[in-house]
């Protein structure tokens, strides 16, 4: 490990040994927050009951299939955009902007449209995570080098061939940066929808927990949420940082 | 030998067996602003089978726009090219091009992109294999076969597209500059292995060069371009024996051959310097 690695290993544990200090000895009161070891044991306890399995295996699915389908959706759209110059000149500043809009007030219309459950979630998960990976997507295709697809056409290669083998590649490292940003935003969507919309998953059993005065348990929930994020954008970060090194500099 | 002040245009002499053919070629371009550009033309030329030409001229002169044009990437806006007898429609099969720019595919290890031709060619994979290790050991990479671009120098990168063109046999190679991005020292040893090649391949090859003393040495004939619009204003034919080396250098024909391209030149880049200086008068 590098030794900003070391110094930001070190900064997490402190936090932690440090808020651990602070409730073991009363100077923060249990009913405001537990210490981390509790959390800790308490969702072990949980993960073993099994109480929960339903719930996190809910919130993952919706997660993963907002992540499907905002990059599907924002991929297509994203070369439709970037083959129309003038739409492009004209929507682009649109989607500069977008995330300025907080997406969550139009969940009465999710509602009106799919109904309480997953399909509202999955839509509202995706209408966040999408414009990341069209704003990815035209980046991706602007930064491919005018002279490797030349060098498709001294290939005679066909228009298919040259997309798949040389500007599908090109534009990969940047096409991933949406794709990290889309997961990113797509379990902010579906685990915040969860409070509002859903009678199961994370979201939901948080706010139940907190709603019942289950003080435990909703640390120990919103441990597995951090621990979780966590560990997907560390595996992110390592296929993200393969990518990234192959770039010209 | 002095150029007739009269001549528009100067024809090389036809070599016996035409490989490469021009006619009237004119490229024009549209800038933005809706106003055309002439880049390039008329030329006339004729480079034989198995020739070594090359291209010297002021920067700016439309000798990318020549590569261009001869390679099929983009068309003629008037006259004609014709490559093995054939008007060039698309780029025609066996013609091989080393660009200006680093254009190696950084996903791809040195061995994979020398591979790439190959393979899209649907070569078999022994005979891929056969065909990279000679190509990879040509340009000097061995040690760097699994190595990726990212990870090489820029020269080092231009070795792989020059492998990478090889590799493929073409029949015309044309090299844009190749080793612009490389060390004096490299030039030279890599002017000396594309001769090797150039003899073992009997590929004809178009080089286009700012380097003076690069075409005087690598080159049977050498085509001296006016600026903008580039055409031909003097062809100098070498006579080298075809096993020359970079030796040739410390022969006075070398010295005569390369002050009279810096003769013709020299008049050719103070009009390009006269055009760009913001002190110089506009035109009345």
């Amino acid at each position: 490990m590098t030794s900003a690695g070391w110094i930001r290993t070190a900064v997490v544990v402190a936090f932690v040994g440090v808020v651990e200090l602070l409730c073991r000895t009363g100077l923060i009161p249990n009913t405001v927050l537990i210490p981390p070891s509790e959390m800790a044991r308490e969702l072990v306890s949980i993960l073993e009951g099994g109480e929960m399995t339903g719930d996190i295996a809910a919130t993952f699915r919706n997660a993963v299939l907002a992540t499907v389908i905002a990059v599907a959706i924002g991929f297509a759209v994203g070369i439709v955009i970037q083959a129309m110059p003038a739409l492009r000149r004209s929507v682009e500043p649109l989607l500069a902007s977008y995330y300025s809009v907080p997406t969550f007030i139009f969940y009465p219309v999710f509602i009106v449209l799919f109904g309480v459950g997953d399909r509202a979630i999955i839509a509202i998960a995706v209408l966040l995570a999408v414009v990341a990976m069209i704003t990815a997507t035209l980046n991706g295709i602007d930064r491919i080098p005018p002279v490797l697809k030349k060098t498709a056409r001294i290939y005679r290669m066909s228009r298919v061939r040259t997309a798949l083998l040389v500007e599908l590649p090109a534009a990969a490292p940047y096409l991933f940066t949406g794709v990290k940003l889309s997961v990113a935003y797509a379990f902010i969507g579906v685990i915040a929808s969860e409070f509002i919309l859903s009678g199961s998953g994370l979201g939901y059993e948080i706010a139940y927990a907190y709603n019942n005065f289950e003080n435990r348990k909703m640390y120990a929930l919103m441990l597995l949420v951090l621990l979780s994020v966590a560990l997907i954008n560390s595996v992110l970060d390592v296929i993200d940082n393969r990518l990234q090194s192959r770039l010209r500099r | 030998m002095t150029v007739d002040p009269s001549m528009t245009q100067i024809s090389a002499p036809a070599p016996a067996d035409v490989h490469v053919s021009l006619r009237k070629v004119v490229r024009t371009f549209v800038l933005p602003s809706g106003l055309p550009l002439h880049a390039l033309g008329p030329i006339d030329l004729d480079i034989g089978r198995g020739e070594f030409f090359a291209v010297v001229g002021p920067s700016g002169c439309g000798k990318s726009t020549l590569i261009d044009v001869l390679s099929g990437l983009s068309p003629p806006t008037g006259g004609d090219v014709l490559f093995e007898g054939k008007p060039v429609h698309g780029v025609p099969d066996g013609v091989g091009v080393v660009f200006q720019e680093d254009a190696s595919f950084p996903w791809l290890n040195v061995r994979d992109n020398v591979a790439f031709g190959l393979r899209r060619a649907g070569v078999d994979g022994a005979e891929v294999k056969r065909r990279v290790d000679y190509a990879v050991g040509f340009v000097g990479l061995n040690d760097f076969s699994a190595a990726y671009p990212a990870q090489l120098s820029g020269g080092m990168r231009q070795r792989v597209c020059i492998a990478r063109t090889l590799v493929l046999q073409p029949r015309l190679i044309l090299l844009d500059e190749p080793f612009g991005a490389l060390d004096q020292q490299t030039r030279l040893l890599m002017g000396d292995e594309l001769l090797r090649l150039w003899r073992e391949t009997s590929a004809t090859v178009l080089l286009i060069t700012h380097a003076l003393d690069e075409a005087a040495m690598l080159s049977d004939c050498i085509g001296v371009m006016s600026s903008r619009p580039g055409r031909f204003i003097d062809f100098v034919r070498t006579g080298w024996a075809r096993d020359r080396d970079n030796r040739v250098v410390s022969t006075p024909h070398f010295g005569e051959i390369t002050a009279r391209l810096w003769d013709k030149l020299r008049t050719e880049s103070m009009k390009i310097m006269g055009v760009q200086s913001p002190s110089s008068p506009g035109p009345r």
